[in-house]
């Protein structure tokens, strides 16, 4: 049995919980077993997994798990993956899932394997499964040699499609220790889908000159509903908040379509976006290196381009 | 307050990446290796900061080979009181926390700071290990942390925001972006360094369950598709029809 965690968020569940399903269940698929959906804590429209392939939901519905404590999580996680009989636990490769894949692989005396992006294979009894490295500059393929596995998924790898029904969700009796960690504060920007999962996203750099000129990044960005990102001198110049610095040593991402303006498309900064499906570059300098790396490039200056750029994406919008 | 801080050494940012004996190595030959960004900048630098302010001891610690010592250095030459070297081949995440849990324990050390993840293998693991192996909380991504006594007040990063909790030391942390400012070692520093203790560990047994056993690089990416500047209805065209990417 494979045993995905499905994270919620104020007890909902979002695209990711449902991504990391259907992961799961094309997981079951190629180890020949199913896939069942454990939720934690507080949540509303658990059986909605079960269209996302898992064929069982089970509910540990305390609050106590509603905030977070890795250590508390991942005993219930491994009290719930016993219980399921499941020997692969998959989560997802987010803020509260990296905090949980190394002690579940010490506790479950689980191989370990983070960040994974595409669906595992079974050959001669070998397990392998692939993520990248690098900072997405190459590919490894891992291979895990315990019974018991654990993988963290990383987020936009496929595109969650519904291959079954609602699912019976089933209250599991799981002692929940106390956390040791006392949560004073959660703060999310409401609104905007969060950098790792955005989908779209418009990322600026030092091309901008100044972060007084940010609002015609802010429009292109309202305009299509994408994420704003930046490079990283732009983040330590304070230009824009650090949870917009994108690359090797900011955040790594992996949108359908990453716009690039005013970025001269460093090294350190392909590494964390060059795994993007589609990526257009803006740039007045027609020899900056990101036009190597981009699908679309337009040689112009973005004081006059991104301006002409929000009235056609308006105009499409409009339209469609 | 005795710290512990937990270096690794990584490929250096701008490194060519390519592959031997048939794509299962990584191939190091003209690499230069420099200590990974996260723990140098972050967890190491708040850590001196810590003890600074409130006494204490901060301590080093890297699992590898005696060529890892230029590196370790570099921490001592930051500011490091002393430093410790598992020597084995750090091998999987696995068998590098089985070493540092292992130290940490023998010496206990109040609070263990390491990096939010390494530049190379992008694991973000062994944080979470060491803190299991240990039965202690761990509060990964820490972008801020005060301590008062030994309790602990740390910023969090999460998905599009943050969450601030409270933990007691003994517990874990890893080092994300604004936790501290980076700090490059002064000529006095390199010159205290050289006489600073860096001792030597053998390795505790334990075993690799999850191993790389082939790489690849990603394909090429074909040539970039130039757009007029004075027509964004046609970039917007293309990104609709043959991208699909909107
Ligand atoms: C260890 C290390 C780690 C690093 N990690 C990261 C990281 O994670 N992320 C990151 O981004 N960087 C990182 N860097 C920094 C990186 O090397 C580059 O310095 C940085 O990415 C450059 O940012 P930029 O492209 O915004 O600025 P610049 O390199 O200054 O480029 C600005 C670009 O804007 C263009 N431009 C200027 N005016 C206009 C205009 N009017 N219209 C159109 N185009 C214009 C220019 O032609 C130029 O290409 C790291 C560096 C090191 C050493």
């Amino acid at each position: 049995m494979v045993l995905v965690l499905a994270e919620t968020q104020k007890g909902q569940f979002k695209k990711a919980a449902y991504e990391l399903t259907y992961y799961g269940h094309q997981t079951a698929q190629a180890l020949g077993t199913e896939c069942a959906a454990l939720v934690l804590g507080t949540a509303e429209g658990a059986e909605e997994l079960g269209k996302y392939g898992a064929s069982e939901v089970y509910h540990i519905n305390d609050t106590a798990l509603d905030t977070f404590d890795s250590q508390a999580y991942t005993k219930v996680i491994a009290a719930a993956a016993e219980k399921a009989g499941a020997n692969v636990v998959i989560v997802g490769h987010t803020s509260t899932g990296k905090s949980l894949l190394g002690r579940l692989a010490v506790r479950m005396n689980a191989g370990s394997v983070p960040a994974v992006n595409a669906v595992p294979t079974l050959e001669g009894g070998t397990f392998k499964v692939r993520k990248p490295v690098f900072s997405g500059k190459a590919f490894a393929d891992y291979e895990v040699k315990s019974d018991n596995k654990v993988l963290s998924l990383m987020g936009n790898s496929l595109q969650p499609q519904e291959v079954g029904q609602a699912a019976s969700v089933e209250t599991l009796d799981v002692e929940v220790p106390a956390a040791q960690v006392t949560v004073k504060e959660v703060k999310r920007m409401e609104g905007r889908t969060p950098l790792p999962e955005a989908e779209l996203v418009v990322s600026a750099g030092r091309g901008m000159k100044g972060p007084e000129n940010w609002g015609i990044i802010e429009e292109l960005a309202e305009t299509m509903g994408a994420t704003t990102a930046c490079s990283r001198p732009v983040a330590d110049a304070d230009w824009r908040p650090h949870h917009e610095h994108v690359g090797q040593t900011g955040v790594a991402i992996r949108p359908n379509l990453y716009f690039a303006i005013g970025i001269s498309g460093a090294i350190q900064h392909l590494a964390g976006v060059n795994s993007s499906k589609t990526i257009v570059v803006i740039n007045k300098d027609p020899e900056a290196p990101f036009f190597k790396a981009a699908d679309y490039g337009v040689v112009g200056d973005l004081f006059d381009v991104v301006p002409r750029l929000n009235e056609a994406m308006k105009k499409f919008k409009a339209e469609n | 307050m005795k710290l512990l801080v937990c270096v690794s050494k990584t490929p250096e940012t701008t490194a060519k990446i390519a592959f031997t004996e048939g794509n299962t190595q990584f191939d190091t030959s003209g690499v230069q290796f420099i200590m990974n960004p996260y723990d140098e900048w972050y967890a190491l630098v708040r850590a001196l900061e810590l003890k600074e302010a409130n006494g204490g001891s901060v301590t080093i610690i890297n699992v590898g080979p005696a060529a890892n010592d230029t590196v370790i250095r570099k921490g001592l030459a930051i500011g490091a009181d002393e430093a410790v070297r598992v020597d084995a081949e750090p091998s999987s995440a696995l068998f590098v926390a089985k070493q540092i849990a292992a130290y940490a324990k023998k010496e206990a050390f109040d609070v263990v700071f390491l990096g939010k993840e390494t530049i190379d293998y992008n694991g973000s693991e062994v944080g979470a290990m060491v803190a299991e192996l240990l039965d202690v909380p761990f509060i990964s991504y820490a972008s801020h942390m005060d301590m008062d006594g030994d309790t602990a007040t740390v910023t969090r990063d999460i998905e599009g925001g943050n969450e601030v909790v409270e933990v007691k030391a003994p517990f874990v942390v890893s080092a994300a972006k604004g936790l501290a400012e980076q700090r490059i070692p002064n000529m006095r520093g390199i010159m205290m360094a050289k006489r600073k203790p860096l001792k030597v560990e053998p390795a505790v047994d334990a075993e690799d369950l999850s191993v790389a056993v082939h790489y690849e690089l990603p394909p090429e990416k074909g040539d970039v598709k130039l757009v007029d500047p004075e027509n964004m209805d046609e970039l917007v065209r293309l990104l609709h029809e043959e991208a699909k990417a909107i």
